[in-house]
């Protein structure tokens, strides 16, 4: 692999094998020292062209847990307003000697116009573009999903897939990159993936996306998914511009204390326990409920924790491309 | 208007004529002094060029041209955009006025019009702007214009709708004192606000922001009611989308005076080029889906859709080599407009060469009410006696296009890499030969500016 960019097109085989690493890499975090020489003498450069302290000090752990030297490069605002073009920047990066980009960028395509620009040779790794794609996002919510699966079991989760499971994505799916990321993993690793929002929160095309879609939440949570994974209501789509009120939203499409108690009874397909995700923030008493966000069925903290072993594969995976592979 | 020198007599042998026949054609005094199989005897003492193979067509004429002068200068010129135009076949451009200043007033308007006289490549007629600055509150100078020596008769916001129904309407009233029309840019600006590309199932899964084709439809069937209403002239800029064209066929079949144009890309191009993120790639209305391009296609074939504008938009590298959401907008189109034409239309079997002589000359010249340009007769034929705008087109050749050699000072051509058919080989401006061979000779001078008192 020699970016990571999207999930549309990471094939089954490659899902697998970024998960599957990202176990062995786990075992590492378990440990006392928690190092691997893997990436000794490469450097990776977190270039976060938009706020996110989260995603950031994610990628920041697991290059520094493979012994990389990390370079952090934030700036706000678009290039134009910085006045650097990102071509101008990213070669001040490659000159500095970065081996691996992993990028955080307000524009849509940004990490794919990076890899096919020319510009540099460095790997590239996608931490979000726009209201694109968030792929180390929906490899780690796989992840998440699919050590619950395998220890509900009782198997070894190494090598295993997402088939049984039932996974309700929620809310604003149409400016959610963490949604796109995510509908096309874990439909690629065998779960059966429903998308529940108001319709003016799905974008046009949306039937022809490997998903159903339904308007209604409680429809969704009548057929026992084994996930409902909560999507942040941004500030700025509320006040009426695509829902009447932050109060009618929370009756449709939060996880109110009812729903959850719905949730946590009927059982899953195949978890007794249905988890509840988030990539966080939460916007506690808008899409999720107290009871929801401190139950021990959500894999909020899980996630994360999952986030630096996710993380560490993708950059052991990209540092050590086999072109011939 | 009258050339300071005159050249001599050129006898063109056996060009191809749009109608299939082959004659030789005499150029005489700035004019077509001959067009039969005997003009050769009349002259033979005249310098012959010979056109076996090559198909004579008028110059052509574009109703949408981006000139970029006067404010940026580093992207085109009025002089490097007429070169451009000359190399791509055209003898007259309509440069739109969304420069800095606008070309909202009668001194900006004089000042394209002269530096165009200056350069001499093509004719130049600068569009007045609608609104004052482009901004969709007030009229701007439109009288002042169509009273200057540039002779306004084409008024257009290009870039920007005029959204507003009632300054619309008014903008249609008024420019029926002095026999001008609107050209909108149809794109309601609410539904559109940060679009990105063609809102469709794409557009969904790339993430970027949707235009919806409704966008375009709803200001076109708005405004061929309201050019119904106030009996005016309508011209619909950059038609994009299969319910536009349904719209234009309504209200021509109504009798409504409407006209519309298509650009080659939209000809050509479709969305999934978007895919890449290449910003080469956007422009503004977006490319759209398959389904639209062969709309289109057979709109400009039946006569609902009456001319190609060229939408030529050259940018500087800085402003397309960047993310594509902030990326500027637009395409170059003046050196490759014909060989899209070729290519969409002529190969298809959708038009004959007449039917490129109509629609890229003979209907905009009408349009915009020019007499010296798009003189044929119905198929094709130049008309004896007219100003010898000219183009002597070689449909043979396939080239392989290379942005780096394009005469416009810009490089952001989508065709980059892209094969296609033809090529200019002479272009003849008011009887001068300013490409001659394939390359640019020299320009027609222009007689002096008489100054207004």
């Amino acid at each position: 692999m020699r970016h990571l960019l999207s999930t549309v097109d990471l094939g089954y085989e490659d899902a697998l094998a970024i998960l599957d690493t990202a176990e062995e890499m786990a075992a590492v975090n378990e440990r006392e020292v928690k190092k691997l020489p893997s990436l000794r003498g490469r450097t990776v450069v977190n270039l976060f062209l938009e706020d996110s302290t989260r995603t950031r000090i994610s990628f920041e752990a697991a290059a520094k847990r493979l012994s990389a030297d990390v370079i952090n490069f934030s700036a706000k605002g678009s290039s134009v307003s910085k006045g650097e073009s990102l071509k101008d920047t990213v070669q001040t990066l490659a000159a500095i000697g970065a081996d691996a980009i992993v990028m955080r960028h307000w524009s849509s395509g940004a990490a794919q116009q990076l890899a096919e620009s020319g510009w540099v040779d460095a790997a590239v790794v996608n931490a979000g573009d726009g209201t694109h794609a968030h792929p180390t996002q929906a490899l780690l919510d796989a992840f998440t999903l699919r050590r619950r699966l395998a220890g509900s079991r009782g198997v070894d989760s190494t090598g295993t897939d997402l088939t049984g499971m039932r996974v309700v994505i929620v809310g604003d799916i149409l400016h959610s990159r963490v949604a796109r990321s995510n509908v096309w993993l874990l439909h690629t690793l065998g779960a059966d993936v429903v998308v529940a929002a108001p319709p003016t929160l799905l974008p046009v095309g949306v039937g022809s996306w490997p998903c159903r879609v339904t308007y209604s939440l409680d429809e969704a949570l009548a057929e026992r998914p084994d996930a409902v994974m909560m999507l942040r209501v941004q500030a700025e789509r509320m006040g009426g511009a695509f829902f009447p009120s932050a109060g009618e939203y929370t009756r449709s499409w939060g996880l109110t204390a009812e729903r959850f108690a719905l949730l946590d009874s009927r059982g899953g397909q195949v978890l007794q326990q249905p988890v509840v995700m988030h990539p966080g923030p939460m916007n506690r008493g808008l899409e999720i409920c107290d009871a929801a966000a401190d139950s021990p069925h959500n894999t909020v903290l899980e996630q994360v924790a999952n986030g630096v072993s996710i993380r560490m594969a993708v950059l052991h995976l990209v540092l050590n491309n086999d072109p011939e592979a | 208007m009258t050339a300071t020198t005159t050249d001599a007599p050129v006898l063109l042998r056996g060009a191809t004529l749009p109608n299939g026949g082959s004659a030789d054609v005499l150029v005489a005094d700035g004019r077509v002094a001959a067009v039969d199989s005997c003009a050769a005897d009349q002259s033979r003492d005249v310098e012959t060029i010979d056109c076996a193979g090559l198909v004579l067509l008028p110059g052509l004429v574009d109703l949408h041209t981006h000139l970029r002068q006067p404010g940026k200068e580093d992207a085109e010129t009025v002089e490097t955009g007429t070169r451009a135009a000359a190399m791509g076949g055209f003898t007259s451009v309509h440069a739109m006025a969304n420069s800095t200043p606008t070309a909202d007033t009668a001194g900006v308007v004089e000042q394209v019009w002269r530096l165009g006289r200056a350069s001499g490549w093509c004719d130049v007629h600068p569009v007045g702007a609608v609104t004052v600055g482009l901004a969709g509150q007030s009229l701007a100078d439109l009288g002042a214009m169509a009273d200057s020596q540039a002779k306004v008769r084409m008024f257009s916001d290009d870039g920007m709708c005029v959204h507003d129904a009632v300054l619309m309407r008014r903008a249609l009233e008024y420019v029926k004192a002095f026999g001008g029309f609107v050209a909108q840019h149809a794109q309601e600006p609410t539904l559109t606000a940060g679009a990105q590309m063609n809102e469709s199932e794409l557009s969904g899964v790339l993430g970027l922001a949707g235009w919806p084709a409704v966008a375009e439809e709803a200001i076109i069937a708005r405004d061929v009611l309201l050019a119904q209403h106030v009996e005016s002239r309508l011209h619909i800029c950059h038609v994009s989308t299969a319910g536009s064209v349904e719209i234009i066929r309504w209200a021509k079949e109504r009798g409504i005076d409407v006209t519309a144009e298509v650009t080659p890309h939209h000809l050509l191009l479709t969305e999934e080029l978007v895919r890449s993120y290449n910003p080469v790639f956007k422009v503004n209305p977006p490319l759209r889906r398959d389904e639209d391009v062969h709309a289109l296609r057979a709109a400009l074939a039946d006569g609902t859709i009456d001319t190609v504008g060229t939408d030529h938009a050259p940018h500087t590298a800085e402003t397309k080599q960047c993310e594509w959401t902030v990326a500027a907008m637009g395409m170059t189109g003046l050196e490759t407009a014909l060989p899209v034409v070729q290519e969409a239309m002529v190969e298809t079997g959708l038009m004959d060469w007449a039917g490129v002589a109509r629609v890229m000359s003979a209907t905009p010249a009408r349009i915009a009410g020019l007499e010296d340009q798009g003189n044929v007769e119905e198929d094709g034929t130049p008309v004896v006696g007219s100003v010898a705008n000219l183009l002597l087109w070689d449909p043979a050749v396939r080239c392989v296009v290379d942005p780096a050699t394009h005469t416009t000072k810009s490089r952001n051509s989508p065709y980059e890499g892209r094969e296609l058919p033809g090529r200019t080989v002479h272009t003849f401006y008011r009887g001068r030969r300013v490409v001659a061979d394939g390359v640019l000779a020299e320009p027609f001078r222009h007689a002096p500016v008489e100054e207004a008192r």
